[in-house]
């Protein structure tokens, strides 16, 4: 990154625009897995898992939160955290698509968690340096917090690939069929770009390859197959989701939908 | 949150184990006047220690089922903030289980056997989370009034003989009375919002509002186990007693909301200096403690769902440490 130093009143629309979407972005991916992860809450397969994962749903929604406040900011129409994520429609939601994958059995989940965690560890560390010292200090938080979740979902990646055979074939059927999503999280487009250009975020061609042997070397260690690339028709970021967002936002929403206007 | 008084209704306690000595349970006894703390290694009678892990684990399964009722609404908080306040509240509940759960395990019971008592359907839980969440004030309602029960049964609690017990309920009554002001605030914020909010806040308060006088437990004169628990110090308070405290409190608050309390027999008391409330629906009570209250089905096949669908998962995390219990290098 340059040493730049960012300066939001020479931003033009279309900076302005890509500024948004990128912090949106970051904003709905936390948002949605914290929300996927609440519907865990209770239902875990111990004591401790209940309580460790309401902790990373609690650290994710608090990264929503600055996040879409920000967001909200930039975009300067007047929306705060709420009305950004209870008053949008799945098509205005910005989240990879991997977040909204329906939890499916504790492996899933921690596969899921896991591909993120590790993805997240290589955003926020690379925004600390950014030249846009509020995303820099948003980030400074959550990498800390990220730190905590991979330790978590890498951890029990690890005891479930080397656990029992049954528990080796529940996760490695779980990598297998969310692998596919992941070549949505480094695919660079023109809002990537303009952050890039601008010092305001890292360049993901750089960060993919760190990102890759991370989850090699959790993998070695879970003993668990690395899938195929596949090619990737979901572009959550830009609006282009599977059919579970919907259901989520349904549920998430309702509330405000239901009582538009009125204070919670 | 936790709990009627139910340690008044499990087993008789057992019978002074053979060999307990007279001048042993003396001694005990006096320690327990003097208001010192009874330790895990200290000698105990025997039905001491079965009131306390009875009480105790009963306690620990009511925050833990009692995740459940609020979990529900996880999902669907009406705001980012709620959704993070009642998040990290229903964890709370779930840490509280756990050191409530430890607390029984110095008396000489595991938490597998706890747990078995309550997949099994043989230990109880309050029966307050048997009730259903049905609206978003319902959350405000359970914070208020059931966590404000809740809290009036414990902070006696905090002075109870046995040490691990006392100094568990020193931290949950903190976190307990956040809990009631979040929701008191809940409540509040309903109560001065829109007509439907108001209409919610005051449905939650009629369907919530009995059952959490019922925490408290029977009434005096047919609480079989009170005195016994009072000698002991496991108990400092009678539960109507604790009940009429709630309810002098409570009341007001109602007013401050401009809720009406459900109950047309409420009144002030001006000689004896309390509100006076109309006859309990004790048939309710026990209906529900029986299992026939309207969720008792669904909290315990929850609870064993999450149970079943996590074996494999328990399961694995034991192969894995076993494999690195002999993977790791022996100390020269």
């Amino acid at each position: 990154m340059s040493a730049r130093t960012y300066a939001p009143n020479e931003r033009d629309p279309a900076q302005q625009e890509a500024h948004f979407r990128y912090v949106l972005r970051l904003g709905d991916t936390s948002l949605v897995l914290g929300q996927r992860l609440g519907e865990w809450v209770g239902h875990a397969p111990a004591l401790e898992e209940d309580l460790g994962l309401a902790n990373l749903a609690l650290d994710l929604i608090g990264q929503a939160r600055l996040l879409l406040t920000y967001a909200g900011e930039l975009e300067g129409r007047g929306r705060d955290e709420d009305a950004l994520a209870f008053l949008r429609d799945a098509p205005e939601f910005a989240n990879l698509t991997l977040a909204e994958q329906p939890n499916g059995d504790f492996g899933h989940t921690i596969v899921r968690q896991w591909l993120l965690d590790a993805w997240q560890l290589e955003i926020y560390e690379g925004l600390r340096v950014s030249a846009d010292t509020r995303l820099g200090a948003i980030a400074a938080k959550a990498i800390k917090e990220t730190r905590y979740h991979h330790r978590f979902s890498s951890g029990w990646l690890i005891r479930l690939g080397d656990g029992t055979q049954e528990s080796h074939d529940r996760v490695q059927a779980a990598l297998d069929s969310l692998w596919r999503f992941t070549a949505e999280l480094f695919a660079a487009d023109d809002v990537d770009e303009r952050m890039k250009a601008a010092a305001i975020a890292p360049a993901l061609t750089e960060l993919a390859p760190r990102w890759s042997a991370r989850i090699d070397e959790d993998l070695r260690a879970a003993t668990l197959k690395r899938p195929a690339a596949q090619p990737y028709p979901w572009h959550g970021r830009r609006g282009v989701h599977t059919e579970h967002l919907g259901h989520m936002l349904t549920e998430m929403q309702h509330l405000q939908r239901t009582y538009p206007g009125v204070r919670w | 949150m936790y709990t009627q008084a139910l340690d008044t209704h499990g087993k008789e306690p057992l019978p002074a184990a053979t060999g307990e000595s007279g001048a042993q349970a003396q001694r005990f006894q006096a320690r327990v006047d003097a208001e010192d703390k009874i330790e895990p290694k200290d000698w105990m009678p025997d039905a001491y220690r079965q009131t306390l892990i009875r009480q105790i684990s009963q306690h620990a399964h009511s925050e833990i089922v009692g995740m459940l009722p609020e979990g529900n609404w996880i999902t669907r908080a009406p705001s980012l903030r709620r959704k993070a306040v009642l998040i990290a509240k229903v964890q709370d509940e779930g840490g509280h289980g756990m050191y409530l759960y430890s607390a029984a395990e110095t008396l000489g019971i595991s938490r597998a056997q706890m747990f078995e008592q309550l997949l099994s359907g043989t230990a109880k839980y309050s029966s307050i989370f048997n009730y259903p969440t049905l609206t978003w004030a319902d959350l405000g309602a359970i914070g208020w009034l059931v966590d404000g029960a809740a809290i009036m049964n414990q902070i006696p609690i905090c002075r109870c003989s046995y040490g691990p017990y006392a100094r568990a309920m020193v931290r949950i009554c903190k976190e307990e009375s956040f809990h009631q002001r979040q929701g008191f605030e809940i409540m509040l914020t309903l109560a001065q919002g829109s007509g439907a909010q108001r209409a919610m806040a005051q449905d939650a308060l009629n369907r919530w509002w009995w059952p959490s006088i019922m925490m408290f437990g029977p009434s005096d004169a047919d609480s079989k186990h009170t005195a016994q628990s009072m000698r002991w110090k496991i108990k400092r308070f009678s539960n109507d007693e604790l009940r009429q405290k709630f309810v002098d409190i409570t009341v007001p608050q109602a007013q401050f909301l401009g809720l009406a309390i459900p109950d047309r027999e409420l009144r002030w008391d001006p000689g004896t200096q309390h509100y006076l409330i109309g006859p309990i629906d004790w048939n309710e009570f026990h209906a529900v403690l029986k299992g026939n209250g309207p969720c008792n089905r669904e909290r315990l096949e929850a609870r064993r769902a999450a149970d079943e669908a996590g074996r494999w998962v328990r399961e694995a995390a034991a192969a894995h440490a076993r494999k690195q219990s002999t993977r790791t290098p022996q100390a020269p």
